[in-house]
């Protein structure tokens, strides 16, 4: 398989212990690294305000619209430095990511939206027009719906299109940001089936957030886990699986039954992992 | 006919058509705040700006004359040439084109993700900016602006509705104004092309995205900066279509940026936020006010011109705030 602990497989993407400040004061990343493998799914895991959006979007660099920015460490794509690229042109190199929350094109038709992902393409129309049956052939769902305004359509199909747009790119790794959020388990399976699907057949590398733990190790050949900033634990997907302290943080089991939140805290305090 | 239905048509003409050259300023004002959200208080100043810069380029000035001359002690105003009309209004297209580079690089690019009431502010000094520069630049004298539109009433249709009236009643014909009809067309042009550009290009659809969702709209490789010169390069260039309308009415001098005043009633019935709504918006206030002075003003002592476009702003302000045309929001929970 696809692991990173391997290193068999070239790694696309490093990011190598940054740290981002937002305003100017507000500290969110102590020294994150990480690497991801092409064609593989890396998952980054952890909770609320763990730091998984920010890495993600330290990659993309979307952190300038909100006023964060990357004051140590570097982040390297196929051993270039990214750090300074602006988003467009990360999309055109391949790394695209789709947003925490959907963020469609509200009073865009769910095609619109799926032809601004292919912005910043240079090629003919005629392949722009394959891809997009392409996308619609992995979202069926998409197709029936083409022409109504993406505002009005469900919260699965949403994510759906957000997926799709970025697909339209013809990106070579996707930086997805909790997929799952807001949706039911059935469709949250969809979703990840779809990834999983997409990362075996078409080759797209995946760098996935996601709080939901349980779903993500599934689907995920490697996963980090962070914690108020900084990596506290990395390991093939299997192997956090098994892990004790995963199971009973993230995963919800115990041998010794149900633990009360605040012996939780405590534990955590006085255990802190790594580093 | 009879001549008092003869005279209310030709009132609602030719509000309709000052209509028109409201809805042309109130269409620069929409561009901008839908794609970023910014009210642009200099929109009116930016029609005065292109009309001057028109006709300083038309008539071969040389710009910052005063400013050359006192400094360097020369004496010089005047390159000497004359230029034809459509020459000037594609080297003027240029410069607004410019002046949005300026804008978008100087100011607005270090405000991204600021409150809008900060970009609000900025605009406003933005204004004040442009009418300095713009009279350090061309002179604060009145100008006239002769580009080669028709001034006057059109006689045809004087001759043609003379007929209209029933035998053996007074009708003089209509009076419209040639240059209100050429101004019609324009803006119907005009608008025509916003939309076909908007809804069918992939510059026009990017545009939406942006104003839709700017974070989504960097996601996925939009250039926000590009868009921003785009749309303010379009406001600028309607901005140029209004001053010159205006500027062949009135002549080129300081009140002509005042039509953004008009322009804010427009938008509070149309909605801030539609090509369409501006249109429509206009029209009524543009035959409403005309329609309004003819009626009742002459009950009430006359000039409700004045404030009839305000009161019918107010009125939409309490009861449809959104305006006519303005976007629903649309919210999933």
């Amino acid at each position: 398989m696809l692991d990173a602990g391997q290193t068999q497989q070239e790694t696309l993407l490093e990011v190598n212990n940054i740290e981002v400040i937002y305003n100017h004061v507000i500290l969110v990343l102590k020294g994150v690294s990480l690497k991801v493998p092409k064609g593989g799914i890396t998952a980054l895991l952890g909770g609320n305000g763990a730091g998984k959006t920010t890495t993600l979007k330290a990659v993309s660099n979307l952190l300038h619209s909100e006023r964060g920015e990357v004051t140590k460490g570097s982040i390297t794509y196929r051993g270039e430095d990214i750090a300074e690229r602006d988003p467009a042109e990360l999309v055109k190199r391949g790394v695209i990511q789709v947003m925490e929350g959907r963020h469609c094109f509200e009073h865009l038709t769910v095609e619109e939206n799926l032809m601004t992902g292919a912005y910043t393409r240079r090629d003919r129309g005629s392949a722009v027009g394959e891809d997009l049956e392409k996308v619609y052939s992995y979202f069926p769902r998409l197709k029936e719906r083409r022409r109504s305004q993406a505002g009005y359509t469900s919260g699965g199909e949403q994510q759906m299109l957000a997926v799709g747009r970025a697909l339209m790119s013809k990106p070579e790794t996707i930086l997805l940001d909790e997929p799952s959020m807001g949706l039911a388990p059935q469709l949250v399976e969809e979703i990840f089936g779809i990834v999983k699907d997409l990362n075996e057949k078409e080759g797209v590398t995946f760098l996935l957030a996601e709080q939901n733990t349980n779903v993500a190790l599934r689907f995920a050949n490697y996963g980090y886990i962070l914690e108020s900033g900084r990596v506290v634990m990395d390991g093939p997907a299997a192997d956090l699986r098994e892990n004790p302290d995963v199971k009973e943080f993230y995963l919800g089991m115990s041998d010794e039954g149900r633990k009360s939140f605040r012996e939780v805290r405590s534990y955590r305090r006085r255990k802190r992992w790594l580093s | 006919m009879s001549a008092a239905f003869l005279n209310t048509l030709e009132v609602m003409a030719n509000g309709l058509m000052a209509g028109v050259l409201y809805a042309l300023v109130a269409l620069g004002f929409v561009l901008i705040y839908k794609a970023s959200g910014i009210f642009n208080y200099a929109q009116g100043v930016m029609a005065l700006f292109a009309a001057l810069t028109l006709v300083g380029i038309m008539e071969g000035q040389v710009p910052f004359s005063h400013l050359i001359n006192a400094v360097l002690g020369t004496d010089v105003h005047h390159f000497g040439w004359h230029l034809p009309a459509l020459v000037g209004i594609v080297l003027t297209i240029a410069i607004m084109v410019l002046f949005a580079w300026f804008v978008q690089q100087v100011i607005f690019k270090h405000l991204v993700g600021q409150e809008p009431i900060i970009l609000f502010m900025a605009t406003i000094g933005l204004a004040y900016f442009m009418e300095g520069f713009g009279d350090m630049m061309w002179g604060s004298d009145i100008k006239t602006l002769n580009v080669g539109l028709p001034q006057g009433g059109s006689f045809a249709i004087e001759d043609i509705t003379r007929t209209w009236a029933a035998e053996g009643e007074r009708y003089y014909g209509m009076y419209i104004d040639n240059l209100d009809m050429i101004a019609t067309m324009v803006a119907a042009v005009l608008v025509g092309a916003l939309v076909l550009f908007s809804q069918y290009t992939k510059q026009g659809r990017a545009m939406r995205a942006v104003a839709d969702d700017h974070q989504a709209a960097l996601s996925v490789g939009i250039n926000l900066n590009f868009i921003w010169v785009l749309v303010w390069s379009l406001a600028g260039f309607v901005a140029l279509v209004a001053g010159i309308m205006w500027g062949a009415k009135s002549g080129v001098q300081f009140s002509l940026s005042l039509i953004a005043l008009k322009a804010l009633p427009v938008l509070m019935l149309g909605g801030f936020t539609s090509i369409p709504g501006a249109i429509v918006g206009g029209l009524i206030i543009g035959v409403g006010e005309k329609l309004f002075e003819f009626w009742i003003g002459p009950l009430v002592g006359g000039a409700t011109e004045n404030w009839f476009a305000y009161v019918l702003a107010l009125l939409f302000l309490v009861f449809r705030p959104q305006g006519l045309f303005g976007e629903k929001i649309i919210e999933r929970v």
